[in-house]
């Protein structure tokens, strides 16, 4: 096994197009386990932690720019005015010493479906930014992650960044576990509303192949606020409006049943959570927060 | 390979290390510092919680080349002197301690939690603690040992 460690991105791309082969780590909160347990032997490991160009974030052209390599703890604290869902999961990873470790970047590197992170990328509509030596692409999220822990990335590439709009309304993220912290979602749902274009983002998460948004259920309820004038009069939206909502949800769910859960426990769960959620995130808006 | 880094205040070179191997492996058998505990290497239980660089960690998730000219402190450094820690005092003066696998992560954890937060809430303390496991105490007393330690900073 060999160990490097690139000093900037740009020598970080040199390695990886001469070893194609090399395992980046990060915040090691997944490589660790893998190489603690014997399951992995790479050939190459790379430490990008030296890496400056990652752990940065800023604006740019109206979104946000946001380095692979930002904690979930830094998310947390630097980021939950703008980017509130994405702060809010980040909450629910792990305990205060994995948030400290661990990074969006490696919960789109894993694509897991049950990563934290990718729900609130997705209703955000967030771009990946990946690159090589040959150069930069910047892929949707829906198309980045590809199946369970398969993602868009060529050999040579590595992940940059991602880039999403800073929020425009409020922001909910849920998920279900048999405990508050440490939990691997059984299910999980984000949701994002966006009063100015009437317009707003469900996705669930760790209950199909990859997250993935409900589509049919944002139109009916797009449907239900515009009919209603509900984003004018901001009045509640009505339970049976909710129930359907949740039915959808379900509806478009592709659980499997596994150590965590049974299918038809998560997408009962899902119908429950996207209720909630909505509702939580409706709220906010009423109250005009 | 070799690692260089300080830990405990003291400068280290290490050689001989395996290049997938993780900090607490180094720390307790290279080092001799058996104080961070070996239990999950997955990031579940908080036995083997550190500081790198002033940040909480599980040294089983850090790969030992990360370490490399970092500071390290483990539980063996958190006094900073040959006695103990208040933290340490309110953990054994509130009974806090079973079997004592679990007392260095959360120790540290503790140190942790009460440096960014002196005087933390219970909900604040329960967050804060969730990733140290304890399968003796039944918590209790280990809420008791933070009170104690948080009233005496």
């Amino acid at each position: 096994m060999e160990f490097m460690q690139p000093l900037d991105w740009e020598e970080a791309l040199e390695i990886k197009a001469a070893h194609p082969e090399a395992r980046p780590i990060f915040g090691g909160t997944d490589v660790m386990v893998e190489l603690n347990f014997g399951r992995e032997r790479p050939e190459v490991l790379m430490d990008l932690t030296r890496v400056p160009e990652l752990r940065e974030w800023g604006e740019e052209d109206g979104r946000l720019r946001v380095g692979a390599g930002v904690t979930y703890t830094r998310i947390i604290e630097e980021l939950k005015e703008r980017l509130p869902g994405l702060a809010m999961a980040s909450r629910t990873v792990g305990s205060p010493q994995i948030r400290n470790r661990g990074t969006v970047g490696g919960n789109l590197g894993t694509a897991s479906p049950a990563g934290d992170a990718l729900p609130p990328l997705y209703v955000s509509g967030a771009e990946v930014e990946v690159a090589s030596v040959r150069g930069v692409r910047r892929i949707p999220v829906e198309e980045f992650v590809r199946g369970p822990k398969r993602n868009a990335l060529r050999e040579d590439e590595l992940i940059l960044s991602f880039l999403l709009p800073g929020a425009r309304g409020p922001q909910q993220y849920a998920k279900i576990g048999p405990r508050n912290a440490m939990v691997i979602a059984v299910c999980s749902l984000g949701l994002a509303l966006d009063p100015e274009r009437r317009e707003l983002g469900v996705c669930i998460g760790s209950a199909g192949p990859t997250p993935f948004r409900a589509r049919e259920a944002e139109g009916f309820i797009r449907g239900v606020l515009e009919e209603g004038g509900l984003w004018e009069s901001r009045s509640e939206i009505g339970e049976s409006a909710l129930a359907r909502f949740g039915e959808l949800v379900a509806g478009a769910a592709r659980p499997i049943s596994d150590v965590r859960g049974t299918a038809e426990y998560r997408r009962h769960a899902v119908a429950v959570l996207a209720r909630r959620v909505l509702r939580w995130a409706w709220e906010e808006y009423r109250e005009g927060r | 390979m070799r690692l260089s880094c300080e830990v405990n205040g003291e400068r280290y070179q290490i050689d001989g290390v395996w290049e997938g191997e993780s900090l607490l492996y180094v720390l307790r058998e290279r080092l001799g510092l058996y104080g961070s505990k070996n239990a999950c290497e997955q990031g579940e239980c908080g036995s083997c919680s550190v500081y790198l660089d002033g940040v909480l960690v599980c040294s089983c998730l850090v790969l030992a080349g990360q370490a490399e000219g970092r500071r390290i402190v483990t539980v063996e450094g958190i006094s900073g002197g040959e006695g103990l820690h208040p933290v340490q005092e309110a953990f054994v003066e509130a009974g806090a301690v079973q079997c004592g696998f679990c007392t260095p992560g959360l120790i540290v954890a503790t140190h942790d939690l009460l440096f960014r937060n002196p005087h933390p809430t219970d909900a604040e303390i329960r967050e804060a603690l969730a990733g140290n496991l304890c399968r003796c105490t039944g918590y209790e007393k280990i809420l008791d040992a933070v009170r104690l330690a948080a009233e005496r900073a």
